[in-house]
This record gives structure tokens, C-alpha cells and sequence, in this order.
């Protein structure tokens, strides 16, 4: 039964009417539907179902929006595979031997077999852009604080942002028009993309546009990987674009920081379920802490345990300066590296990720290896910027996704210069 | 210098974070552990970065909205009585 894209199939009907009235939407696990269950992707969830919608959902469906099931996704967002869901892996469908890309990679697998017509994802250190890399869609990571966060289960909530999947740039921009602007159930939404209209910036029009290429993130990438990015490049100045190498020392450090912070709040985030207000509960034996402890091992997976474990040992005492501290500072130097950076360029390119879509299994068994093939995803959350992953032709017939990064709020930017890699693939 | 994280330091960190774990899985996390740490020690080398961010009060005012109800809140609890959650013996 193929993919496996999906936790729960279950039509959700939105408005007759809308901008979205004839598209089918597949929404990630980690984002409430009320009335329909939201796993997170684990059993401690396996039968959680939402009194209310996510403030995006509410807006899919006055969109006119038809939600086709909720997408399988890594347990709680922490992945690069989805290979560590409760309900099993989704396989990508380019290549069912291989990974769709985590976090969201049921939605993105969803969108490139034609199961729906668009997804919701959500991004914490690349899990939008990496299963659109890999299955050879469009995602959009969206500028921290531009799309409602009010609903979406959080992992790590300084870092994340819900954003769209999409076959093409133009309606992965109009699907963020729907779900953009400011909520007052997340104090953490800014006015920026109220009345947005991003899909006509999908233009392709690079004339004179200034696109930076940090050596950082494409040094570490294999070969054939740099190859089709060289040739996206190429084309990109063929079409008036100026092409030129920016230093970002930072990015070395990003993927530690990313790490310590993001385990950091997830040791935080996840200390609320207990089993008694909701989720696993594994029955009551034993006092609170007992039952509590027992519940929690047997409702979360092994690379939630690691993370929440991880989490809290960078934040005891004696080891919070040595760890968390410093991945702030690194957090800081990221930003600056990049505000500078956008005083001499427009927008920032680079491989979305490092290598092809791994085989089923093959990356499981190595965490370190696997946190390492979000180097250049996740310093755009670091530092709250847009980044868009865009397909820029294939290796032997598995996707290359070119990962673009724009300033603050400048998803007009990164929209229309995604839409130039985009006609070169056509 | 990479800290060394042995069984006993997993088990306290486990107590802490309330994850029960089984001796496969301490001697599995104490392995991990280390690997990790080790690609967090990357981190002494940054710098001190000055950074101000900019800052918004997002305080509102403090006004009665709806709310679930009190059956929507419960409705997801294993045990509830009396419309109340039903937990564990406090010790």
C-alpha cells in the first residue's frame, strides 16, 4: 500500500469558495485538525485528537481548501529520514528503495506522487527543505514569525516555522499568501505578510540580481551534488544574475548550535506530556515520578529520548555555559554573518543538502551522521531568515534540491530568483 | 577536552528528564553520548558576539475569551472523575 504518506486519511471539507477551492492540501502530523487525530508521528499521541484547529488549518479551509489526511512525519519533528515515525517510514517516491527527507517527509513524498496537490510542512533546522530536495518538489521555510505557530505541536519553538510544499514555486508562494500574517493566539507573528502576494513575485527575473554562494556550504557537499547546483549557477548568470563567493565563517558551528539549542527546548517542550492530561499514559503504577517516567518510555522513540536526554544534560548545572550558552553566541554569529552578508548581496545559494536521498535504513543507525546532513539547512533557522528549496535537476535520476536564503521578509526574493532555477529545469 | 558521560551521569540525566530506561538502553546512550558531545565541542571555539536584539512587547491586555469547555479538556485524558484529570499518587 504504497507510500506510506500518510498517518490518517480523512477528508476535511474547508469553505466552497476560496482561492484554494479546487486543491487537496495534506497537513503534517504535528499540526492540530480538531476532531481529527494528530499523532506527532508517535505513539505518545497515537490516539490525541485536537479540540481545535491550527490558526493555519483554520485559514486552508477558509481558503476552500480540502485537507486529504494528515502526513507522516520523523516522531515530533526530529529526524532527516521520517524513518523514525511511530507508524513506520514513508518511502520516497522517486525511488521507493529510498527516504523521502525528514522531518515533513510525508507531505513532501504526498505532493510528488500526486496524493495531494499541496502540503503543509513544518521547519525546524530544514524539515520542509530537505524531503523537498530529496523528492524533487518546492518547500518554503518561511521567516520566523511570518506564518501562526498557534496549533503546531512544538519541538523546538524558537526555531520553527509551519511553511508550504508544492509541485511548482508559484503555488508554493501562493499557499504561503493563505497561511501568512499576523494571529493573536502567537504573540510571536509580526504584521509582515498580512495582505502578502508572493505568487506573482514568481517571476524569474534575475536580471541584475546579486546571488552569494558560501564556500562553507559547498565545500562539504559530494561531488555530483555541486555539479547540478554549478549548473543551476551558470544558468542563473546566463539570465543576468551576478554570481559571486561570500565568506560565512559561522555556518561551521551552525549544526552544533541548531543541535544543543533545539535538544535544549525540546528537553523543555516535551516535559508536558504525562500521560494524564493527555496522551500514553501505560497505566498508573507507582507514585507520579514513577509512572510519569514509564509512561514517557514507552510513549517516545529512541531518537525523542536521545533529544530530550541531550536536551537536559546541556542544561544542568555545570554544563549550561559550556553548551547552551555557547550555542547562543554561535546563534548571534550566524545573524551578523548573515546581516552582512545581505549588505552585498541579494540572495544566498547553496546545495539544500549535501548528498542524494540515502537508501531506507542506511542512515538510522549513525545520529551524528545524520545531524550533520543538516549543515546547510539549519542556519537559516538560527538566524529566522526565508530559505526556499527548489529542484535543480537530478544525479542518475534522484533529485538536487538548490536551497536559497533571503533576508527577513524577503520571501518576494527568494520567490523570484526559485522561479529562474525553475524554468531552467523545464 | 571531551566529557565523559558514564552510565551513572545517563541514569541521573534520565531521573531528571523522568524517561525510564533499561540497562541496554543506558549503555546505548552513554556510547551516543559521547559521539555527540564531541561534535558539541566545536562550540568553545566561537567567539562572544554582541547582539541587541530588537525586542517587542507583545504583553496584551488581560481580557475573558472563550475556551474549551470543560468536557473538550478532559476529552483526551485516560482517567478523569468527578470532571477532574485523574493522575498518579503524588508518592
Amino acid at each position: 500500500m504504497g507510500l506510506n504518506a500518510f498517518i490518517t486519511e480523512e477528508t476535511i471539507e474547508g469553505d466552497d469558495d476560496g482561492p484554494l477551492a479546487d486543491a487537496t492540501v495534506a497537513v503534517k502530523d504535528n499540526i492540530s485538525t480538531e476532531g481529527v487525530r494528530t499523532t506527532c508521528g508517535s505513539r505518545m499521541l497515537e490516539e490525541y485528537v485536537p479540540p481545535y484547529d491550527a490558526t493555519v488549518v483554520e485559514r486552508l479551509k477558509a481558503a476552500g481548501a480540502t485537507i486529504n489526511g494528515k502526513a507522516n512525519m520523523d516522531e515530533f519533528g526530529m529526524g532527516t529520514t521520517t524513518e523514525t515515525s511511530y507508524f513506520g517510514p514513508t518511502k520516497n517516491p522517486v525511488d521507493e528503495d529510498r527516504v523521502p527527507g525528514g522531518s515533513s517527509g510525508g507531505s513532501a513524498a504526498a505532493v510528488a506522487a500526486g496524493e495531494a496537490d499541496l502540503a503543509l510542512g513544518s521547519d525546524t533546522g530544514g524539515s520542509i527543505r530537505c524531503p523537498a530536495a530529496y523528492c524533487g518538489v518546492v518547500g518554503i521555510k518561511p521567516t520566523y514569525g511570518l506564518v501562526s505557530r498557534y496549533g503546531l505541536v512544538a519541538y523546538a519553538n524558537s526555531l520553527e516555522q509551519i511553511g508550504p510544499i508544492a509541485p511548482t514555486v508559484e503555488e508554493a508562494a501562493a499557499l504561503l499568501d493563505v497561511v501568512a500574517g499576523p494571529d493573536e493566539n502567537d504573540g510571536t507573528t509580526r504584521a509582515e505578510g498580512a495582505d502578502s502576494d508572493y505568487a506573482s513575485a514568481a517571476e524569474g527575473d534575475v536580471d541584475g540580481l546579486t546571488v552569494g554562494v558560501p564556500t562553507e556550504l559547498v565545500e562539504g557537499a559530494d561531488e555530483d551534488v555541486v555539479a547540478r547546483f554549478e549548473d543551476a549557477l551558470d544558468d542563473l548568470r546566463d539570465q543576468g544574475a551576478t554570481v559571486e563567493d561570500v565568506d560565512l565563517p559561522s555556518c561551521e558551528y551552525a549544526v552544533a548550535a541548531y543541535y544543543v539549542i533545539a535538544m535544549s527546548e525540546a528537553s523543555s517542550n516535551l516535559a508536558r506530556f504525562d500521560g494524564v492530561r493527555y496522551g500514553h499514559s501505560g497505566g498508573f503504577d507507582g507514585d507520579w515520578n514513577e509512572s510519569f517516567s514509564e509512561a514517557r518510555s514507552e510513549g517516545f522513540g529512541d531518537e525523542v529520548k536521545r533529544r530530550i536526554l541531550m536536551g537536559t544534560y546541556a542544561l544542568s548545572a555545570g554544563y549550561h555555559d559550556k553548551y547552551y550558552k555557547q550555542a547562543q553566541e554561535a546563534r548571534s554569529w550566524v545573524k551578523r554573518d548573515f546581516d552582512e552578508a545581505f549588505e552585498d548581496v541579494d540572495v544566498l545559494a547553496s546545495p539544500t543538502m549535501p548528498v542524494l536521498p540515502p537508501k531506507l535504513g542506511e542512515s538510522l543507525d549513525d545520529p551524528v551522521q545524520m545531524y550533520l546532513a543538516d549543515a546547510n539547512t539549519t542556519p537559516a533557522n538560527l538566524a529566522n531568515l526565508p530559505a526556499i528549496s527548489v529542484p535543480a535537476g537530478d544525479v542518475d535520476g534522484l533529485p538536487v534540491g538548490l536551497q536559497l536564503v533571503g533576508p527577513a521578509f524577503g520571501e518576494e526574493t527568494i520567490v523570484n530568483a526559485a522561479a529562474a532555477v525553475e524554468q531552467r529545469a523545464d | 577536552m571531551t566529557d565523559s558521560v558514564d552510565a551513572e551521569e545517563v541514569r541521573h540525566v534520565a531521573d531528571l528528564a523522568r524517561v525510564d530506561l533499561d540497562d541496554d538502553a543506558v549503555d546505548e546512550f552513554v556510547d551516543q553520548f559521547g559521539k555527540i558531545l564531541a561534535q558539541f565541542e566545536a562550540l568553545e571555539e566561537v567567539p562572544e558576539v554582541d547582539s541587541e536584539p530588537e525586542l517587542v512587547n507583545v504583553m496584551r491586555s488581560d481580557e475573558v475569551h472563550d475556551c474549551l469547555s470543560q468536557a473538550e479538556a478532559l476529552a483526551n485524558a485516560e482517567e478523569t472523575e468527578d470532571g477532574r484529570f485523574k493522575g498518579p499518587k503524588v508518592s
